[in-house]
């Protein structure tokens, strides 16, 4: 799951990390309000979940109270575009009015589980502001690493070598040891899957701080951690897949128009590349779960019709242990309940298939039966373009 | 011949008074897996689908001679529940269980360092040896045995390989699923090593997916050590960066893990990489021939 900048740096700071002073505002005079506290130089960020917001003018540097209202009058309510967003881009409800500092310096901190190791790697460099991919590719000798050990936990020596890997001495050097401990504890505290400070801010004083902050949780611990489940903003995701994922659904939005339904996720994969295989663009990735029920059934096939993108359906059951006329029946029944609009390939397997495979048959809707994936994927891909010209 | 599992292999479900847990120990009895224990911490003393119930695994271990483990309880015990049959000196740990955070498995990768066991999964539907012993929760029927081996993250995409395989008349040795977490116990390349050794498999079929860089290590050990034929296909071709796809392990992130990287290392280790889902089965029957 993620978060926004602002609540990234709420929870940071309740673990030492220091951040800058700020506040969030919703409107144009509460942004006036804190300018005129923290001012009256201050920063305008706009929250979005998406990076590069810099160069898409979603970061503005104000030096009066009234300057912050009139821009932010201008930032409240636009939407963003930056290579992060996609086309259609993402819509600024809030932004982060922060006091603005003097920089020296820019520096990177990041904390991610390296899954090889099977241990988490907190990673340095002196080369902040920047995306950190582009360094890791092009300068990896400036990206220094030290893997946490589990039993142990990071260590302070661990911390002290980053600090000085990046040159840093005296107070500064002090305060960069106990910043990144601090981000650690929280990256650890709060099962995050990634914890990224970029830049790290050091000023002409020699203060340590986070001007920005990222992070990521894993999905897994969210029941331990309901304060942090609290902060997911519905509004930053595709409004199908949030209400997929009400039924516990794993749902993707894609650019393609075969709409499909699989169940298990490696084989919902391998349905959209088979798709693609043939021809054919999948507009989404599904997956109902190993198990298949027909409550799971119903809800997936309502959401992949709701999608106007999606003029063909495949639906890829490999039934296993579930038994396939169970799986049909629930196709059907769902299809007469919502009114199928886009033609359907059915591909079936599983224990009492052929049963399952005359349900659908004698249902009278339009279902084209397909014996195995490739035919089901040649079936449904011109079902798909003949739809989509007419 | 077989890995890890064979008919003299006796199976202590933890979890087993459950829903999970019932169902499916009932489906390896049916199989004809030698579950001869069950353990739900509190309910000892009890028989459950005609076998004792103890409170801990190492009661199983003594009492019953259980030597493998299926692991059926809720994701945030789950972890307790591999350390706990590890610390009991069972051999192959199968844990069924999906949901395990990320912290949880590094504490338990931890834990299992220096122990002589194998541990299968998480998020994974198990490992059978078709005639021999069933340890998961994939549908027995469409098994049968033979002499390809099968290592895959996925779950019904394995069915599906085993389906078509299996069509084809070619039986296989053992299917291993490793589980779809970012960390998880047995490796594609730890499993390698074992079907090298088992002079009753004759070829592998690799199943991977987008993330990490198990398939990549896997490629490099096929390059160097491996020599009986390895058919493989990645799921993801068309996955978009960034997004979990289902899978917790399934993400391609800052760039790294696609399948397009993946396939070309295999391709590069002399794997016969299947662009199609549909081709395993064919690919299989081609390097066999």
């Amino acid at each position: 799951m993620k978060i926004h900048e602002y609540q990234a740096k709420q929870i940071l700071y309740k673990y030492g990390v220091r951040i800058p002073k700020g506040e969030v505002a919703e409107t144009p005079s509460k942004a006036r309000e804190i300018a005129e506290r923290i001012g009256p130089n201050v920063v305008l960020k706009a929250q979005v979940h998406a990076g590069g917001r810099g160069k898409g003018g979603g970061i503005k540097l104000v030096s009066s109270a009234q300057e912050a209202e009139k821009i932010a009058q201008e930032m409240i309510g636009m939407t963003l575009f930056t290579h992060q967003t996609g086309p259609e881009g993402k819509l600024v409800k809030r932004i982060l009015v922060e006091e603005a500092l003097d920089i020296t310096r820019e520096l990177y901190v990041g904390i991610v589980v390296d899954r090889a190791k099977e241990a988490p790697v907190v990673m340095a460099s002196s080369e902040g502001g920047v995306e950190i991919e582009k360094v890791a590719a092009e300068t990896p000798e400036l990206i220094f690493k030290e893997y946490v050990n589990p039993a142990a936990g990071f260590l302070g020596f661990q911390a002290r070598n980053l600090a000085f890997k990046l040159g840093l001495g005296g107070e500064t050097f002090k305060q960069a040891v106990k910043f990144i401990l601090s981000l650690y504890k929280a990256f650890e505290a709060t099962d995050a899957s990634l914890a990224e400070i970029n830049p790290l801010l050091i000023t002409k004083k020699g203060n340590v701080l986070a001007l920005d902050a990222k992070m990521n949780f894993d999905d897994n611990a969210l029941p331990r951690h309901p304060e942090i489940k609290e902060m997911r903003d519905l509004d930053e995701e595709d409004p199908l897949e949030v209400e997929a994922s009400k039924y516990n659904l794993n749902y993707i939005k894609l650019d393609g128009n075969v709409g499909c339904m699989v169940n298990g996720a490696g084989l919902a994969m391998a349905t959209m590349d088979i798709i693609m295989h043939s021809g054919g663009m999948p507009a989404n990735f599904l997956d109902v779960g190993g198990g298949v029920s027909e409550e799971a059934v119903k809800n997936a096939l309502e959401i992949l019709v709701s999608d106007q993108d999606v003029k063909a359906a495949l639906i890829n059951i490999f039934g296993g242990i579930v038994r396939c006329d169970l799986v049909a029946n629930g196709i059907v029944k769902a299809a007469i309940e919502i009114g199928l609009k886009v033609p359907m390939v059915v591909r079936l397997e599983g224990t009492n298939v052929d049963l399952g495979k005359k349900i659908l048959k004698e249902s009278g809707l339009a279902f084209y039966a397909a014996a195995n994936m490739k035919e089901a994927a040649e079936k449904v891909v011109p079902l798909a373009k003949q739809q989509e010209r007419s | 011949m077989s890995i890890l599992i064979d008919e003299k292999t006796r199976v202590v479900v933890q979890g087993i008074t459950g829903g999970e847990g019932t169902f499916h120990a009932q489906r390896m009895q049916e199989y004809g897996t030698k579950v001869i224990a069950g353990v739900t911490p509190g309910k000892g003393g009890q028989t459950h689908l005609g076998v004792p119930v103890f409170n801990s695994v190492a009661e199983a271990v003594e009492k019953e001679g259980a030597n493998a483990s299926a692991i059926f309880v809720p994701a945030f015990f789950a972890a307790d529940a591999i350390m706990e049959a590890a610390d009991a000196g069972i051999q192959v740990i199968v844990c069924i269980t999906e949901g395990i955070t990320t912290f949880d498995m590094i504490k338990v990768k931890q834990f299992l360092k220096g122990k002589r066991c194998s541990l299968i999964g998480p998020n994974t539907p198990g490992i059978i040896s078709p005639g021999k012993c069933k340890i998961g929760i994939m549908p027995g029927h469409i098994h049968t045995p033979g002499t390809v081996g099968i290592i895959s993250r996925s779950g019904t995409l394995t069915y599906e390989a085993v389906d078509q395989v299996t069509s084809l008349g070619i039986g296989q040795s053992t299917a291993v699923g490793i589980g779809g977490d970012p960390i998880v116990g047995l490796s594609f390349t730890e499993l390698l090593k074992l079907f090298k050794e088992d002079d009753g498999t004759e070829a592998v079929i690799l199943i991977g997916e987008i993330g990490g860089t198990a398939e990549e290590e896997a490629a490099e050990y096929i390059n160097k050590e491996f020599q009986k034929p390895v058919v493989s296909f990645i799921a993801g071709q068309t996955a978009p960066p960034g997004r979990r796809m289902g899978h917790a392990g399934a993400i391609i992130a800052g760039g790294k893990g696609t399948a397009k990287e993946k396939m070309e290392a295999l391709d590069k280790a002399g794997v016969h990489v299947a662009k199609s889902p549909a081709e395993i089965g064919q690919k299989v029957k081609d390097v066999l021939s």
